[in-house]
């Protein structure tokens, strides 16, 4: 599903790469943590799955397409198999959590009629009901990351990419995302997420892929955090 | 729905940088005018050569002590020569009476001039208007002529002035195009800059790049067709109000403006605006909406 081989990325000025040389493979259906202290490059790989950024050498393939050759007007429709959360939401203020979810469908260009059958669908599997009509000032941390996980999820993507998604969330709120993301990655959708959250990465136990100065350090099936 | 989408954008966003959106406005329009105005003139000037020089004749002047043998072979000379028309011939006592009409409001300066004071001469009318200096080379020679005269070098003259207005205001487009296309590029700038969470959002969800980037573009197209259409009616309201109104009687020296060349201008600075800010629109965008 996600290949990396060789993938070495030197940002412009940068004195040391930020991944040197890294190779990786992600199977189907897997749900992956990548780990590492700040400015250890695991949000770069995130980056590169999005084609935000260009690898200096080596090949990212996602879905079995090399992102590392593709041209500029192929990267949207790309994008649309992947979906993605961050630490800080990335909500529309002035959108309900409804409108948040919808716009996302609209600008890619699903009716409305579509919309209004799949979104209400999405806000209840994450735990929305009845909140659909709140703006994102109204609702809670960990609500307001509900919606952004609605949001990446309502396309039905083959990958979810996940940036620190419980950063800016107390510790009871994050477990409720992750199980969240849990349900997600049980419908088949691979999931990959970067945190330096050790509670979490210890408590799911899943594969765990440690990176320090932009090499991989471990790789372990089922991991715990340190 | 995308449609819909895309115009409520354009207007949403017009609105809402309205200040921007009227500088923009102002500035296409003023310069579009200035564009109008010089390519009706170029079609003005480009009308009246046909028209005069269709007209204009080469005057020979005779001397006064010119000989009857001088007169025939003169005569001659311009009756076997190839790039000759046709001729007249104006005698003293003809002279006198077109100069009695012409000046027919100031008696004194009549009176002031005998009926012999005015020379003789031949009017001659080129097969081509231009073919004027190998003319006069050829007649030159001839005995008895005081002088040639070339009505075309005073029209050019005239028609060295209007092409220097057509200039002047050609160059005057250039520049107002200019500041037009540095208001169009900022105004996407603020556009872009204050819905850059959409348009984030949008890339991150996988819009195609067309759709994140046609309402900015068209945003800019809007308010240039908008330009153009009070551009032409300014240049409409000119021509029907100053030339068909007061000027009346310029133009009736200068060959009346057509109002199908007036109406040209709608379809011609429409395209203009709208290309101009386009190209500038998609431009700018490629610079700060980088997928």
């Amino acid at each position: 599903m996600i290949q990396l081989e060789n993938v070495t990325k030197t940002y412009p000025k940068a004195s040391r790469p930020s991944l040197d040389n890294v190779s990786v493979g992600i199977e189907k259906g897997e749900f992956v943590f990548f780990i590492g202290p700040s400015g250890s490059g695991k949000s770069t790989i995130i980056k590169l799955l999005l084609h935000e950024v260009s690898p200096s050498a080596g090949r990212v393939m996602v879905n079995a397409k090399d992102v590392t050759t593709m041209r500029s007007w192929k990267i949207p429709h790309f994008r649309r198999s992947i979906g993605c959360v961050f630490q800080d939401f990335r909500l529309l203020p002035n959108r309900t959590a409804y409108e948040n979810v919808a716009f996302a469908l609209e600008v890619i260009g699903k009716t409305k009629a579509v919309a209004r059958r799949v979104v209400p669908e999405v806000l209840e599997l994450v735990g929305l009901g009845g909140k659909e009509h709140r703006y994102p000032h109204e609702l809670s941390g960990g609500e307001q990351q509900r919606v952004a996980v609605a949001r990446a999820f309502v396309n039905r993507p083959l990958i979810l990419l996940a940036d620190e998604p419980t950063g800016n969330l107390d510790p009871d709120t994050s477990i409720e995302i992750m199980r969240l993301l849990d349900r997600i990655n049980r419908t088949g959708t691979t999931v990959v997420m970067v945190t330096h959250d050790s509670n979490i990465v210890n408590q799911m136990r899943r594969r765990v892929i440690e990176i320090e100065s932009g090499r991989i350090v471990r790789d372990q099936a089922r991991g715990v955090y340190g | 729905m995308r449609v819909k989408y895309v115009l409520n954008e354009v207007l949403v966003g017009l609105w809402r940088n309205v200040t921007m959106s009227i500088a923009m406005i102002i500035t296409m329009s003023v310069s579009l005018f200035a564009l109008g105005a010089s390519v009706l003139m170029y079609m003005q000037v480009d009308q009246m050569k046909d028209f005069y020089y269709g007209e204009i004749q080469v005057s020979i002047f005779l001397r006064e002590d010119v000989t009857e043998a001088q007169r025939n072979a003169i005569n001659q000379a311009i009756d076997t020569n190839p790039l000759v028309k046709d001729k007249t011939y104006e005698t003293r006592a003809e002279a006198f009476k077109r100069f009695q009409v012409m000046w027919q409001d100031s008696p004194d300066f009549i009176n002031s001039v005998g009926p012999d004071s005015l020379p003789e001469s031949f009017r001659v009318k080129l097969k081509d208007p231009e073919q004027y200096k190998a003319f006069a080379d050829q007649i030159q020679g001839q005995q008895g002529i005081q002088d040639i005269v070339d009505q075309r070098e005073l029209l050019n003259k005239v028609f060295d002035i209007f092409n220097t207005i057509q200039l002047g205001s050609l160059i005057g487009a250039v520049f107002m195009a200019g500041a037009a296309l540095l208001l169009v590029g900022n105004t996407i700038q603020v556009a872009a800059y204050s819905k850059r969470r959409e348009v984030a959002v949008m890339k991150l969800v996988g819009a195609s790049n067309w759709f994140i980037q046609a309402p900015f573009v068209l945003e800019a197209v809007v308010a240039g067709l908008i330009g153009s259409i009070f551009a032409f009616i300014a240049l409409f309201l000119i021509k029907v109000v100053l030339l068909d109104g007061r000027l009346q009687a310029l133009t009736n020296v200068l060959t009346p403006i057509p109002d199908g060349n007036v109406w040209l201008m709608l379809p011609l600075l429409a395209a203009a605006g709208a290309g101009v800010s386009a190209i500038t629109g998609w431009i700018t965008l490629r610079f700060y909406l980088r997928v």
